[in-house]
């Protein structure tokens, strides 16, 4: 069997087969139960981080961290 | 030692552009040698007056703005320019004789065609997704763009890349093929910068302070990764001289055909859809004020949208040489692809529930409403005429050119103006644009140069696709082509109106941007808050 006509086979068998899978199974995912509070969370994103970049670590005394308790306290 | 190295290859890129210039074969190539050798020159001396100077410090806790300012201005720029040469052309084909003799060939329509395609979506369309997606990234993730000056190198090198690639065009230097027209040269310039492109915007994601990816980032990525898989398999060539510009495709026939519109549909499916429905999904929330109506639903229209899109490019082949069953499957998925299509319209508009009443008082929403309502319209006519019958009357007809420009200044640069009205306040620190009610006569003028634009070319398309298929009892054809070309001349002259009054709009947007960004106070602008 010549390249072309084997590529062609597993493409449209399980290849197909496969990614059709997966396509429902993101469908699956996104309908998930609990999901709808992590995607309220992430739908809020654009509204922080406005004007500067967020904390990368849990620290409690790290620069930024003390960079927006200053800002709280005028 | 980095000063030092860059040196030395500096060095070697100007030594190199000069012997080009001498040995050059042809004129397009000889001229990008001169700019090539010209830029590597001024950065070689650039880099040689910092060297072993002390090393400033820069502040790197904020976000990196700089570069998207410059985004901002470039995509202006780049817009105005883009739509001049597209009046300038439709009024060529209106009356020929605007081809005029003194500026053969390089006036020519043929030239100046390929220089507006370019110029409105890669120069126009590209720095607006270059500016808005280093924005969004950073926003959404919290974070401060990776790489440092890369950022810098991905702006400057993609303008690079279009000043070779629109004079390339003038001088006559292409390889034929739509939307893909430069030559290996600039193709490979494209390649490196739109790596380092990648790299930014992932090493962005990787540093993230927020914990999840926002959806815009999603369709922004695979906007970015499909375009350099698209680009880098489409221009496979090979030069005939490192001395010229002339190469040749390592495909041929139909594999060749069905390579460039894969490309091609993708270019319109990952360039101008995914991408600009990255911004989409972060403008119209910001704008709005609350978040986007179902974030399901935007996960669910990402995964439909891209496993879709990439099949749907034979549909350009329908009746060639391409086998039957390639093109049924390009219809076939183009005609599914509707959905996800109004999927995501539906959920950029039902973003605005609970603010419709924003429509009447924010010019800037009216334009992501209209921009939406262009991208469901297109979203439809797309499919449809994609369906094999539909598509013997409408292929090679103004029906196609119709359709595009629906799309492209409907969707794309309604979005893009809406965008830009959205950053240059926020960007130079001012309120709000200096002029809100030259944003409304933009929006007017635009609004009516789409409509005059689509309505005379689906006229003129389908009259065109009628008379060509038009014959006698005896079965003899009925219309010779130039028939049909005088036929057209009055919607010829409608579609060009609609691109004055699309371009005043422009303009009117450029005075305002500049007079927003050279005057006024600094105060931050005012952002929505988000939705309990």
């Amino acid at each position: 069997m010549d390249t072309y006509s084997l590529l062609r086979e597993i493409a449209d068998s399980w290849v197909l087969l496969a990614l059709f899978l997966f396509f429902l199974g993101t469908i699956v995912w996104a309908f998930r139960p609990g999901s709808r509070k992590v995607h309220s969370d992430i739908a809020n994103i654009p509204f922080r981080n406005e004007d500067r970049p967020g904390c990368a670590s849990d620290c409690a005394d790290c620069a930024c961290k003390s960079f927006n308790i200053e800002e709280l306290q005028p | 030692m980095g000063n030092y190295i860059k040196l030395a290859a500096l060095g070697c890129i100007t030594l190199f552009a000069a012997i080009a210039a001498n040995w050059g074969r042809d004129v397009s190539y000889v001229v990008h040698a001169v700019i090539i050798m010209l830029v590597a020159g001024f950065m070689f001396l650039r880099v040689l007056r910092q060297t072993d100077d002390p090393v400033k410090a820069v502040a790197t806790d904020g976000y990196m703005d700089d570069v998207i300012r410059a985004g901002v201005i470039a995509t202006g720029f780049w817009g105005v320019v883009g739509f001049l040469v597209g009046v300038v052309i439709a009024f060529q084909l209106a009356f020929p004789a605007l081809n005029f003799e003194f500026l053969q060939p390089y006036g020519n329509f043929g030239r100046l065609r390929p220089l507006h395609t370019s110029a409105v979506i890669f120069a126009f369309g590209g720095n607006a997704l270059i500016m808005s997606s280093f924005y969004i990234v950073q926003r959404t993730c919290g974070a401060r763009l990776w790489g440092g000056n890369l950022g810098w190198f991905v702006f400057w090198g993609y303008n690079l890349f279009i000043v070779l690639a629109a004079t390339g065009y003038l001088l006559g230097s292409t390889q034929s093929k739509e939307y893909a027209e430069p030559e290996w040269y600039v193709d490979l310039w494209l390649t490196i910068v739109w790596l380092a492109f990648l790299a930014v915007y992932m090493g962005t994601i990787f540093k993230r302070t927020e914990k999840h990816i926002y959806v815009a980032n999603w369709f922004l990525l695979s906007f970015i990764i499909t375009v350099a898989m698209l680009h880098v398999v489409n221009n496979i060539s090979i030069p005939v001289s490192i001395w010229g510009s002339k190469s040749v495709q390592l495909f041929s026939g139909v594999q060749d055909a069905m390579t460039q519109w894969w490309y091609g549909h993708n270019a319109v499916g990952f360039f101008l859809t995914a991408g600009f429905l990255g911004m989409m999904y972060y403008f119209v929330p910001k704008q709005a004020g609350r978040p986007v109506y179902s974030y399901k639903l935007s996960i669910i229209h990402f995964w439909a949208l891209i496993f879709l899109y990439i099949w749907a490019g034979p549909h350009h082949l329908h009746y060639t040489a391409l086998p039957d069953w390639a093109s049924t499957l390009g219809m076939v998925f183009s005609i599914i692809l509707w959905m996800p299509s109004w999927g995501g319209m539906i959920n950029g508009l039902m973003t605005l529930q609970g603010a419709w009443d924003k429509l009447r008082t924010d010019p800037i929403i009216r334009m992501m409403v209209i921009s939406l309502a262009f991208y469901g319209m297109s979203t439809f006519e797309g499919p449809m005429m994609s369906i094999r019958a539909v598509n013997s009357l409408s292929h090679y007809t103004d029906w196609t050119i119709g359709h595009v420009h629906s799309g492209a200044l409907g969707w794309n640069g309604m979005i893009t103006f809406a965008a830009l009205y959205f950053l240059t306040p926020k960007l130079w620190g001012r309120a709000q644009m200096y002029s809100m009610s030259a944003i409304n006569w933009h929006f007017w003028l635009a609004t009516i140069g789409i409509i005059l634009y689509a309505a005379s070319m689906w006229v003129t398309g389908i009259m065109e696709g009628l008379m060509w298929r038009e014959v006698d009892a005896n079965g003899f054809l009925v219309n010779s082509f130039a028939d049909t070309v005088s036929a057209k001349f009055p919607m010829y002259v409608v579609r060009g109106l609609g691109g004055v009054l699309y371009l005043t709009g422009a303009l009117i947007m450029a005075w305002n941007m500049w007079m927003t960004i050279r005057g006024g106070q600094k105060v931050s602008a005012q952002v929505g808050v988000p939705a309990e």
